[in-house]
């Protein structure tokens, strides 16, 4: 039972649509386009901005010349891979026991967990601190990795459970008639069905890792910095600055913003939270 | 249908976990919880004698303290109230048929992808900075005076820049909920002469209601630690204006190198955001009855 | 349990890669001062030179502080090298948190003793030398030629007071062609606007604190100086003047943007370079304003290398500390970035270089303006602590960056200047009574 949209009507939704994500997108776009000028043309007028023919792409060598980009950026792949499959390592078992032998206190563990994430960090710092201190853990990955990990875990959890939960318990009941041992069970059968959910986790959590700007500030000075420290190095100006504070953005965010976008739509189909039934 | 064996086994599944989570929890917290009752200062190290409930009497009575409750609750509430209803346009918005749907969903979604110390940076240097930014290069070239974002209006130029990441979060989980929607349930009103306003009210938005708390929860839990935006833009300033709790923990305990304070100020963060905790998970819990 | 096998193996050689660092790596961190970030341009030399490596932590000033402190009053050990101030060098070195120099003096190449006394004074603490400066500075004022020549206004010679100085702005006050009176330090912090604003106050006669500790932050001076602060800001000062630190102002400044501007005089060669400036050829300086007294009207600064107790590369780090603050240092700086660019205030010999002279005519005012700072009598009633535009009481950073967030919430019409100061005033009580100083 189609029915006809007129063309006029779909040419209004898509030049207001259009407008409002173009205004959503412009900041991005306007350090896009300032990365590639001159840092004199950079403080102009917008358009003179845009119609200043100069295009260049010093401003990235001078901020690759200040501070190696690429130690840097493996420092935040490691870190926010390594604390998203290290939290799921953790998460599977937690999220299937809780959603296929739901006890009593279930939910009363899930929120607690989740409740644990409400923790303002700030107030932790100094044990936080000390105790990294006492095990070397400063600026190591290994620690910046854990304490990532325990700060995406609940949510990690919650979604997993969420999709689990989506599972029909029939299947597994059928497997287990079959035969099939706890283990087989998991890996045969509820891992293919949950791919799609765990895909969405790991990409929400790895795009959570890598901008988490507190502890990674905090914790790490260089051999374990992740990009956020390398950003923030441009917080304060030295003289003409936008153009290489906009290269130095867009290095930053264009991993995961590319990462973003090609995965968008295992992102969203899983983005639910239990949200959609 | 659950044996006694896959009982325990669940159990010992789920252990790594509480565990875990456990030690993450208590260990920090007793320890902020012991350094609250010390007059523990970093610059003044050696000693930490007993200061019994000094500590907390010096956090509440902190002329910033009662601005910063207001700060938080007015920065959470105003991002939640601007992203919810903003994301509650633009999900109806991009859930009608139109071209290019997928390239305006990529441009809305973006910023959620964005570090929180980039767009800091980013809108008060590129748009909000009086001189050279944009919205101040508009101004001028129509004669009007620039706005002194941070200067004049600090705490909405803050809820901008937060609003401006979360908007495209909202969109996303609303926009899911909403295309799960039966499109003959709304058809078959459409034909019984409901109006728009009325398949809205009546059939989209309690259909969306789970999303809607979903969407509230989660940006609650990031919105109360809010930090990094504030860092970089305004330091918590002009006076109070900006210092949300969590700064003010930041100021006293790291700012002013007072551990102890710093500390009482964390218990006191801790038991806030679990009052903050307990009633959205009650209402949370009610929604998603799992 | 093999993918969980593969993942613990994985993360155990993450762990590996990550603790097993260079030998001869050390760490540094860092403002994004100008002569800072000369320095990171020339040390690719030393790391040649000795085979080490140097990782460059390089933050806001605000975050630097907040990281050193935090890391070096715990023992983390993060750092090898930090950069510190004047402020910092002598509470930190008498809590023994600082590696002590004393040996630099046996270095006969090194010649610690060319280093002005003043500046090693500042940076000792006990007898024991604890920082060595890479350069130092008080303020004074900066002005365009073209500008006062246009407005038809002479440039002092006399060291003038803030009411004459308000009049001169008001005359070179021009924002239609994009020139505004003055440019003065906004942002909130103790090292940010109140290096301006307290040698402003004491100009206007006000003190920190009387001879018995208590605050005298609700005093008349204090409301005059402040009053005068804002008067003279939102008049002639730049829109959104409350973000602008010095970094910010220095590039206003080196823009075009502002008539006048009190600040370091370690800008100067920055100013003055034609490379990184816009008006080098355009801008001369005077001395910063008095006003009921000229007692503690500059300030004294001074950045330096410090090697935290904490470090395990202390060796390495006093190496490259030596050839960062050596005379062969300076004279790269000018081979390599022009005399001009040369930092001043620390070196006698590097003041005496002819070379240095020919480039930068000004750097004679500069030893002389830093020569004139009395950090010991910085105000004109006596009071019982040292430092110009700071209190060397390690409670004053906390003290001092309050003050200033209420400063700059009257700057922007959050607040009366009188609210601001009765603000500041019982914070100082509360301080100074938790850190037991008065009842």
């Amino acid at each position: 039972m189609a029915r006809a949209i007129s063309t006029k009507s779909k040419m209004f939704n898509t030049a207001t649509a259009g407008t409002l994500g173009f205004l959503m997108f412009f900041p991005i776009l306007w350090i896009l386009i300032l990365s590639f000028k001159t840092e004199e043309d950079a403080i102009r007028a917008p358009l003179e901005v845009l119609f200043s023919s100069d295009w260049t792409t010093e401003s990235y060598g001078a901020v690759q010349a200040r501070s190696d980009y690429f130690k840097h950026f493996m420092n935040s792949v490691t870190i926010s891979v390594g604390s998203t499959l290290l939290g799921l390592l953790i998460a599977i078992p937690a999220a299937w026991a809780m959603a296929f032998v739901p006890a009593k206190r279930t939910k009363d563990v899930l929120m607690w967990m989740l409740s644990t994430k409400m923790l303002p960090p700030v107030g932790v710092l100094i044990p936080i601190y000390l105790i990294f201190r006492d095990f070397g853990l400063l600026d190591t990955r290994v620690g910046l990795t854990f304490v990532l990990m325990m700060i995406n875990l609940p949510i990690i959890i919650w979604m997993l459970y969420t999709y689990f939960k989506e599972i029909p318990g029939e299947i597994l009941e059928a497997a287990r008639m079959d035969g099939a041992t706890l283990r087989e069970e998991v890996i045969y059968v509820l891992t293919p069905m949950a791919i799609p959910g765990m895909a969405s986790t790991v990409l929400l959590n790895i795009i959570l890792a890598w901008n988490e700007a507190f502890w990674s500030l905090q914790l790490t000075s260089s051999n374990a910095a992740p990009l956020t420290q390398f950003i923030a190095s441009y917080s304060s100006p030295e003289g003409l600055f936008y153009a290489k504070l906009s290269a130095a953005s867009i290095m930053a965010i264009a991993p995961i913003l590319i990462m973003g976008w090609f995965s968008q739509k295992q992102l969203v189909r899983g983005l639910t939270f239990g949200a959609v039934k | 249908m659950a044996t006694k064996a896959s009982r325990s086994s669940a159990r010992l599944m789920i252990s790594p976990a509480v565990i875990l989570l456990l030690g993450w929890m208590i260990i920090p917290l007793s320890m902020t919880i012991y350094f609250s009752f010390l007059r523990y200062n970093l610059l003044q190290p050696g000693s930490t004698p007993f200061a019994g409930w000094e500590n907390y009497y010096w956090f509440f009575t902190d002329p910033s303290f009662s601005a910063a409750m207001v700060n938080t609750l007015v920065l959470v509430t105003g991002v939640l109230t601007i992203t919810t209803i903003g994301g509650i346009c633009f999900a109806l918005l991009l859930d009608r048929p139109m071209f290019g749907q997928g390239i305006i969903r990529i441009m809305v979604i973006a910023p959620f992808f964005v570090m929180p110390t980039v767009s800091g940076l980013v809108w008060k240097n590129m748009f909000m900075n009086p001189v050279n930014g944009i919205f101040g290069r508009i101004a001028g070239a129509l004669g009007m005076q620039p706005v002194d974002f941070f200067g004049q209006i600090p705490m909405a130029s803050i809820i901008l820049i937060v609003s401006w990441m979360w908007l495209p979060f909202a969109t996303l989980i609303l926009l899911t909920a909403l295309q799960s929607l039966d499109q003959e349930q709304l058809e078959a009103a459409e034909m019984d002469g409901a109006s728009w306003p009325n398949r809205f009210w009546f059939i989209m938005l309690p259909h969306m209601a789970r999303a809607i708390t979903v969407v509230i929860l989660i940006q609650t839990i990031f919105l109360l630690s809010i930090f990094a935006e504030i860092l970089v833009t305004t330091n918590g300033g002009p006076g109070v204006a900006t210092t949300n709790l969590t700064y003010l923990i930041y100021v006293s305990s790291l700012l002013q190198y007072d551990v102890g304070i710093g500390s009482a100020g964390g218990v006191v963060a801790i038991i806030l955001a679990n009052i903050v905790a307990f009633f959205l998970m009650r209402m949370i819990g009610k929604n998603l009855d799992a | 349990m093999k993918l969980r096998t593969a993942m613990l193996a994985g993360s155990a050689l993450v762990s590996a890669v990550a603790t097993s660092a260079i030998a001869e790596e050390i760490t540094i961190a860092t403002v994004n001062n100008a002569d800072m970030i000369v320095m990171q341009k020339l040390a690719p030399k030393w790391e040649e030179a000795t085979g080490n490596t140097i990782n460059w932590v390089v933050l806001e000033e605000n975050v630097l502080r907040q990281r050193t402190t935090t890391d070096i009053a715990t023992g983390g050990g993060s750092f090898d090298i930090m950069f510190i101030g004047a402020y910092e060098t002598p509470i930190w070195g008498a809590k023994g948190w600082l590696t002590p120099l004393d040996d630099f003096a046996d270095d006969a190449d090194y010649d610690l003793e060319d280093i002005f006394q003043l500046v090693r004074n500042g940076l000792s603490a006990d007898g024991h030398l604890y920082a060595v400066p890479l350069y130092s500075e008080t303020s004074f004022t900066f002005y365009r030629t073209d500008v006062f020549e246009k407005a038809g206004v002479e440039a002092p010679t006399e060291q003038i007071t803030y009411d004459a100085f308000a009049e001169l702005v008001a005359k070179v006050h021009d924002p239609e062609n994009g020139v505004y009176g003055t440019c003065q330090r906004g942002k909130a912090g103790w090292g940010e606007n109140m290096a301006f604003i307290g040698p402003l106050a004491n100009a206007f006669g006000a003190k920190w604190f009387d001879m018995d500790w208590q605050p005298q932050l609700d005093s008349e001076e204090w409301n005059n100086a402040i009053t005068y602060y804002v008067d003279l800001m939102n008049n002639y000062g730049p829109p959104g003047a409350s973000a602008n630190g010095h970094n910010e102002n220095r590039a206003l400044f080196k823009d075009g943007k502002c008539a006048t501007w009190v600040d370091a005089t370690s800008a100067a060669n920055d100013v003055r370079n034609p490379k990184t400036s816009t008006v080098a050829d355009v801008t001369d300086f005077f001395q910063a304003p008095k006003q009921v007294t000229s007692n503690g009207t500059g300030w004294f600064w001074s950045w330096a290398l410090a090697i935290p107790a904490s470090s395990q590369k202390a060796d390495v780090a006093k190496d490259f500390l030596k050839w960062g603050t050596s005379k062969e240092y300076y004279e790269m700086v000018g081979e390599t970035e022009g005399w001009v660019a040369v930092p001043s205030g620390t070196r006698a010999s590097v003041h005496e270089d002819p070379r240095l002279l020919e480039a930068a005519p000004f750097a004679e005012t500069i030893k002389n303006a830093i020569f004139s700072v009395d950090p010991a009598n910085p105000t004109r009633d006596p009071v019982p602590y040292t430092g110009v535009q700071f209190v060397a009481i390690p409670e004053f950073q906390g003290i001092g960056n309050y003050v200033g967030q209420q400063i700059a919430a009257a700057l922007t019409g959050q607040a009366t200047v009188e609210e601001a100061l009765a603000n500041s005033q019982k914070f100082a009580v509360r301080e100074m009574t938790k850190a037991g100083y008065i009842k």
